[in-house]
């Protein structure tokens, strides 16, 4: 079961770098949209740090549901992912390789790159180690809740707005959890309650959601 | 009994707005809700009437 | 007989087509006894004046915004687990009106918070998580009305609700939390004023009246999908 979860991981990557850029619209995304907020709101370094933790998050956040999609469209569109549903190998497993290899080529970047921002909004090297690390711990939890909406709304025509509708609410406490951790740091707190929570959050979304993704590609697709 | 006069009921003690703005919006909601579901359930029931192809 | 034989679409239609009329009455006469009991007989606030009145209608429509949602998880639920059409048509029905109660214990919320605190908006516990609850509904709602086929429609929203019903404590627990640490720049909207036995029972009688109009309203629904989805049954041509 292990090696099927590491082949399609392996292949999901495989398929991503074939499609560079395509692959990485997520993280232009990302950095742009968290670059319109001074812009937008004011270049002002005070108010930059306050609302930075915020801003990143929620881009990230949408940026996630941008490309959850991707997880399952090309191969339901060639037929591969009926055949991966018939195959006698676990779908769960599957669905868990899936995942891994689209927080690797959409998550973790953001993950990377998230300091540069954090350094455009002026925040300080605690503040900065502690979003990374949220983010570290929260955007698999976006990977996952995103695949059951990906899953659900499988080849529908109106796919894309609707997941954000479809899985936004769900990530509301990881965003709050994110998010307090950072404001933590800056209040001179310890961030590591609410990363705790964050990780706990991310250990049942890692057990509960493959499980949820995996009924709901049976159902999207029966 | 609360109030003296049917003035005073609407006046609410100075918080007409916020009551009868909740109260209102509330009922109207409701009546849209009512009014909605009626004309499906009788549409519903035409289109069997008229053989509506699914 | 035995409560199962309505999971027979033609039965709950006639079952519902029976009931529907009764609780219409009780939701009126719930509802102007209530009405009643609240403005003619409870008295006046003494912090909030006659503000507090709002409550009678805020708080039995938040109480039915969680039930509603609670119901259409435990019935899609069992539509999916059973393959039980009667129960996902059912769950389908009810979701509108769950979405209507969210939407109302928002708006009324604002407006008892605007007179109280001073705001039209709190981003208190409750009213967050309310908020949440309405963007739960209506991603059922747009997810099910997007998929033509009903099975798939009924067991694709089944699983989402699931999911969001089991989501709902850990996203009441995560905004209350972050309320708390954010204490200093946000009152909690709804410190219901020290209830006076009528006060209770104003807001009861609106509870029950509420409750009554939300089966009238989803019997009427349930009995419009019913038509709609089992148009090629038999029973049906002979309405």
């Amino acid at each position: 079961m292990s090696a099927m979860w590491l082949a399609i991981t392996r292949r999901d990557l495989l398929l991503a770098r074939r499609r560079r850029v395509e692959a990485l619209l997520p993280l232009g995304f990302f950095v742009l949209a968290a670059g319109l907020f001074p812009i937008g709101v004011s270049p002002e370094p005070q108010m930059l740090r306050q609302i930075a933790p915020g801003v990143v998050w929620v881009c990230a956040l949408l940026a996630a549901m941008l490309s959850v999609t991707q997880m399952f469209s090309s191969d339901h569109l060639d037929g591969s992912l009926e055949q991966m549903l018939l195959a006698p190998q676990s779908l769960v497993a599957l669905v868990a390789g899936k995942v891994l290899a689209h927080w690797l080529s959409s998550g973790l970047p953001l993950v990377l790159v998230s300091p540069l921002i954090g350094l455009m909004f002026d925040m300080d090297a605690r503040s900065i180690g502690a979003m990374t690390a949220s983010l570290l711990l929260g955007t698999p939890i976006l990977s996952l809740l995103g695949a059951v909406g990906a899953a659900l709304t499988l080849g529908l025509r109106s796919g894309a707005a609707l997941v954000f509708l479809v899985v936004l609410p769900l990530t509301v406490p990881a965003l709050i959890f994110g998010t307090g951790a950072v404001g933590a740091v800056a209040a001179g707190l310890s961030p590591q309650a609410h990363l705790s929570l964050l990780g706990a959050l991310l250990i049942v979304s890692g057990l509960a959601a493959p499980l949820a993704t995996a009924a709901a590609l049976r159902i999207s697709l029966e | 009994m609360n109030w003296t006069s049917w003035g005073a009921f609407f006046h609410m003690g100075g918080y007409g707005l916020y009551v009868w703005g909740a109260y209102g919006v509330t009922a109207f909601v409701l009546a849209l809700e009512i009014v909605a579901v009626r004309r499906r359930a009788a549409r519903a029931r035409a289109d069997l009437q008229h053989g509506v192809a699914e | 007989m035995k409560w199962t034989t309505y999971a027979a679409p033609s039965r709950f239609y006639a079952l519902a087509g029976r009931l529907t009329p009764w609780c219409w009455a009780a939701a009126a006469l719930f509802g102007l006894a209530g009405l009643w009991t609240g403005f003619a007989i409870a008295p006046t606030d003494f912090q909030q004046g006659d503000a507090y009145r709002i409550i009678f209608i805020h708080v039995p429509a938040a109480w039915m915004s969680m039930v509603i949602y609670l119901a259409m998880a435990f019935w899609a639920a069992w539509g999916w687990m059973l393959n039980a059409r009667m129960a996902s048509m059912y769950a389908r029905a009810l979701a509108p009106t769950g979405a209507l109660f969210t939407f109302v214990a928002l708006w009324t919320g604002a407006f008892w918070g605007k007179p109280t605190w001073g705001t039209w908006w709190v981003w208190d516990a409750r009213l967050t998580s309310e908020f949440i609850l309405l963007m739960l509904y209506l991603g059922y709602i747009a997810l099910t009305e997007a998929i033509d086929d009903p099975r798939r429609s009924a067991n694709a929203g089944a699983l989402l609700a699931l999911v969001g019903a089991v989501n709902i404590p850990v996203i009441y627990f995560s905004v209350k939390w972050w309320n708390t640490l954010h204490q200093g720049s946000t009152i909690s909207v709804g410190a219901a004023p020290k209830m006076v036995a009528t006060m209770l029972t104003a807001m009861l009688l609106m509870t029950l009246s509420f409750w009554a109009y939300s089966f009238a309203v989803a019997f009427t629904r349930a009995r419009a999908v019913v038509l709609e989805q089992e148009s090629e049954a038999e029973w049906v041509r002979g309405l």
